[in-house]
């Protein structure tokens, strides 16, 4: 218990993805919520990789944690001017509406 | 002790922040809920030893990501309380979900081990902190052997920022705007004219 292995980061990292998955489903209509969640799920993967790089002496997983970082940045700045844009084109921001590409 | 008290108090504010950013009823709270989690989740970082990347997330994820979602929820003139309305009824099939994410992810970190050479599989030893320090020890691959990677990074975020930029510019009607090439392409001849006035006569 006292004694901090790498099963303790690998739990929280579990939860955290669960809770990110738990939101995206919880929250179908507000896609800002869809997007935080996903910045949950990009930081338990980050958690994990931090983990396995300290307990293995491998220092790759921190350069792919930055790369990680990088596309959770891009993604987020992508997803919020998309936003922006339908908001201005539609006035709301409910992801239900979204079926002007079914064809 | 002190390590593994921190490692508690770290998880256990960075799950009920996670668990706040889901449930929370003004998005605005989640965006600071989520601030909260990558502050203790820089916590966990640096209990882990990757003290660069731990301040790199607070860097990148608190002081641009964040503000960033801070700054189009409040620009944002959305009615939240419309948004939420379909919440009871998707409550069933998330939490069925995000029991079994749970329940496959319990089975794999309960039987889960190492194999036996694993430690011939390491890319890039970490050297002992006492000679060389986190920053430098990834300085020293990140340019080196990782390079491309690095510059990919570099790419993906020039990708992005073009296209933010093109998705969110637009022309508005009836702003009046400086035009450097028009205001270079006038003659004189379009900016006066030269009238002929009569002694007497005023302009008509």
């Amino acid at each position: 218990m006292l004694e901090i292995g790498i099963e303790h980061y690998l739990t929280v990292a579990a939860m955290l993805f669960t809770l990110g998955v738990f939101g995206i489903f919880l929250n179908r209509k507000n896609v800002i919520i869809i997007l935080l969640s996903v910045e949950l799920i990009l930081l338990s993967v980050n958690i994990n990789l931090v983990a396995f790089s300290s307990y293995m002496g491998d220092m790759v997983g921190q350069v792919f944690t930055m790369l990680i970082l990088t596309v959770a940045a891009a993604e987020a700045s992508i997803g919020l001017a998309i936003l922006v844009v339908y908001f201005r084109n539609r006035g709301t921001i409910a992801v239900e509406d979204i079926h002007l590409m079914k064809g | 002790m002190i390590a593994a008290l921190c490692f508690y108090i770290f998880a256990t504010i960075l799950v009920g922040s996670a668990v706040m950013v889901v449930f929370s009823k003004n998005p605005v709270h989640s965006v600071l809920f989520l601030i909260l989690a990558f502050f203790n989740a820089a916590g966990l970082f640096v209990l882990l030893g990757a003290e660069f990347v731990a301040m790199i997330l607070v860097i990148v994820y608190v002081g641009a990501v964040a503000v960033m979602f801070l700054f189009v929820v409040m620009m944002l003139d959305i009615n939240f309380t419309e948004l939420r309305k379909g919440v009871q009824d998707y409550l069933p099939i998330g939490l069925l979900i995000g029991f079994i994410l749970l329940v496959e992810m319990v089975v794999i970190v309960g039987g889960w081990s190492m194999t036996d050479g694993i430690a011939t599989t390491i890319m890039a030893p970490t050297p002992p902190i006492n000679e060389v320090t986190n920053t430098d020890a990834i300085g020293r691959i990140l340019y080196t052997d990782y390079i491309y990677l690095f510059q990919l990074a570099g790419l993906i975020l020039l990708v992005a920022m073009i296209g933010a930029i093109v998705l969110t510019h637009r022309k508005r009607p009836g702003v009046k705007k400086q035009n450097i090439g028009d205001q270079v392409r006038r003659r004189r001849a379009q900016a006066f004219e030269a009238v002929d006035v009569k002694p007497g006569e005023g302009i008509v």
